[in-house]
């Protein structure tokens, strides 16, 4: 199965996804942000059909519309019984738009359909170079600011008496949701990406108890689901996706049945 | 600590006006009054957290800025809340940049996990700790930093009455061990005549000021 590029490029890529997933989603779980999440994949697939419009790689697009639209959100909602709503709204515009970038480019619908499902057999070096750097530099920026996020994700109460800067964590923390899912879409697509960004880290929380170790649990669930999805895929022909969402729901569901009987 | 004619707004409504108060290292001020009479607000210019109209907060050191602990009234930490209690009270571990905590702070862990009984519970997810030991939680988090004031924010409000003392109790101890200011904002007049040994009372735009034995219990209970 290796000694096929496509398949060599679709592990090394799903394996840096399936890391900054789990890094990332036991912060998008503690702040409560996987309505967020599903939000931005939408907004990635908007900015992705705007990239095939205008004949720029689809992760291009993505990464413009998704960092432009987490800032606006970001800008918005400061109040949160206000954020629902915000993201709804900025949700709707995308999507609208995403559809009709796609109507008015001359592509045709495949590349619709591989930017909604994924398409990680086609990734190329370039691609999974691109894919590394970006996890790279999500992985710094955390390590750099991990107590305060630390801190801020898990009590922000008590992050604000000790004169942490939240508003300046929230903007940085989605700018860097913006990047995850922009990458992690390659794989899962957009309409799966909230899979690898919120079941690994929800389900860890369940079997452990502090924030390291639900990182290290949240990332071996996530390549769990992604190398096995890849294995199953390649054997059967069928989606990828679809094995890595029934893999991840699966643990989830292990997860609760094993929080209720603790 | 000393507060003169310290004047504060909420938006544009002005909440406190000219409020004198003193408080000297290592004693303990209860601050008692009705909703709305701006404690919350006291407790944000307090902490650095809004910014004076007029008047002044002095520390006994001007030039440096003095470390506050704050337990605060409310905080939302469901039963699903998974962090244990060792691993939250270490969140406002803050001071060093590196993911992992070092010898020195996991020492200090340690030491005020076992100040505040905490052990026995440290790998307890706090989201199943009794109200009592979250308090304890609370209080171990904002002491570990080593204060020089202690605020707790009507701290005792949702505990039985064991609990209250238990937990002010283990306020006293730190308090007279290690030389900690406390201001405790509370509505509860036996707490604060058995802990306090000053008393701030608040009532719109009038405030008193006094040794505990001389607070006006009557005048208190009337309202």
């Amino acid at each position: 199965m290796l000694s096929y590029d496509f398949m060599r490029h679709a592990f090394v890529a799903g394996t840096f996804i399936a890391i900054i997933c789990g890094t990332m989603g036991v912060f998008v779980i503690a702040r409560n942000m996987s309505f967020l999440t599903h939000t931005l994949a939408e907004i990635g697939f908007a900015g992705a059909a705007f990239g095939v419009f205008v004949g720029w790689p689809a992760l291009n697009g993505m990464l413009l519309f998704t960092v432009l639209s987490s800032a606006m959100v970001g800008q918005m909602s400061v109040k949160s019984a206000r954020r629902e709503s915000v993201i709804s709204a900025v949700s709707a515009l995308f999507l609208g738009l995403g559809i009709l970038f796609l109507a008015i480019s001359d592509q045709t619908s495949s590349s619709a359909t591989s930017i909604l499902f994924g398409s990680v057999i086609g990734i190329s070096s370039a691609e999974v170079w691109q894919i590394a750097g970006l996890s790279l530099v999500i992985i710094v920026v955390i390590l750099l600011m991990y107590r305060s996020l630390k801190f801020e994700s898990f009590d922000a109460v008590g992050a604000r008496v000790n004169g942490i800067n939240g508003t300046l964590i929230s903007i940085v923390f989605l700018v860097l949701l913006a990047l995850s899912v922009s990458v992690a879409a390659q794989i899962v697509g957009s309409l799966l990406i909230f899979i690898l960004l919120t079941l690994p880290a929800a389900s860890a929380k369940y079997f452990v108890h502090g924030v390291f170790k639900m990182i290290v649990l949240a990332i071996i669930f996530a390549l769990v689901g992604t190398w096995l999805g890849l294995y199953l895929g390649y054997l059967t022909n069928w989606p990828v996706s679809f094995f890595i969402a029934t893999i991840e729901v699966l643990i989830f569901v292990a997860a609760l049945w094993h929080a209720r009987r603790a | 600590m000393n507060v003169q004619r310290l004047a504060l707004s909420y938006g544009d409504e002005d909440v406190i006006d000219d409020l004198n108060f003193h408080l000297q290292a290592g004693h303990f001020l209860a601050v008692i009054g009705e909703n709305g009479v701006g404690k919350t607000t006291l407790v944000r210019a307090l902490l650095g957290q809004l910014k004076p109209k007029a008047g002044v907060i002095e520390f006994s050191e001007p030039k440096k800025k003095m470390k506050i602990g704050y337990v605060p009234q409310f905080r939302n930490l469901d039963e699903e809340y998974p962090l244990s209690v060792r691993d939250f009270v270490a969140l406002s571990l803050i001071n060093r940049r590196l993911p992992w905590l070092n010898k020195a702070e996991v020492q200090r862990l340690d030491e005020v996990m076992q100040q505040t009984n905490l052990l026995k519970i440290a790998n307890r997810p706090v989201g199943l700790a009794s109200g009592g030991e979250k308090q304890r939680a609370y209080l171990a988090q904002a002491l570990i930093n080593r204060p020089e004031l202690l605020i707790l924010d009507e701290s005792t409000a949702s505990l039985d009455n064991e609990m209250k003392y238990e937990l002010l109790d283990l306020v006293a101890k730190f308090q007279h061990g290690q030389d900690l200011s406390v201001i405790f904002i509370t509505h509860d007049l036996p707490l604060a005549q058995r802990y306090a040994d000053h008393f701030l009372m608040m009532e719109h735009f009038k405030y008193t000021t006094g040794k505990i034995a001389d607070l006006p219990v009557e005048q208190v209970e009337e309202q």
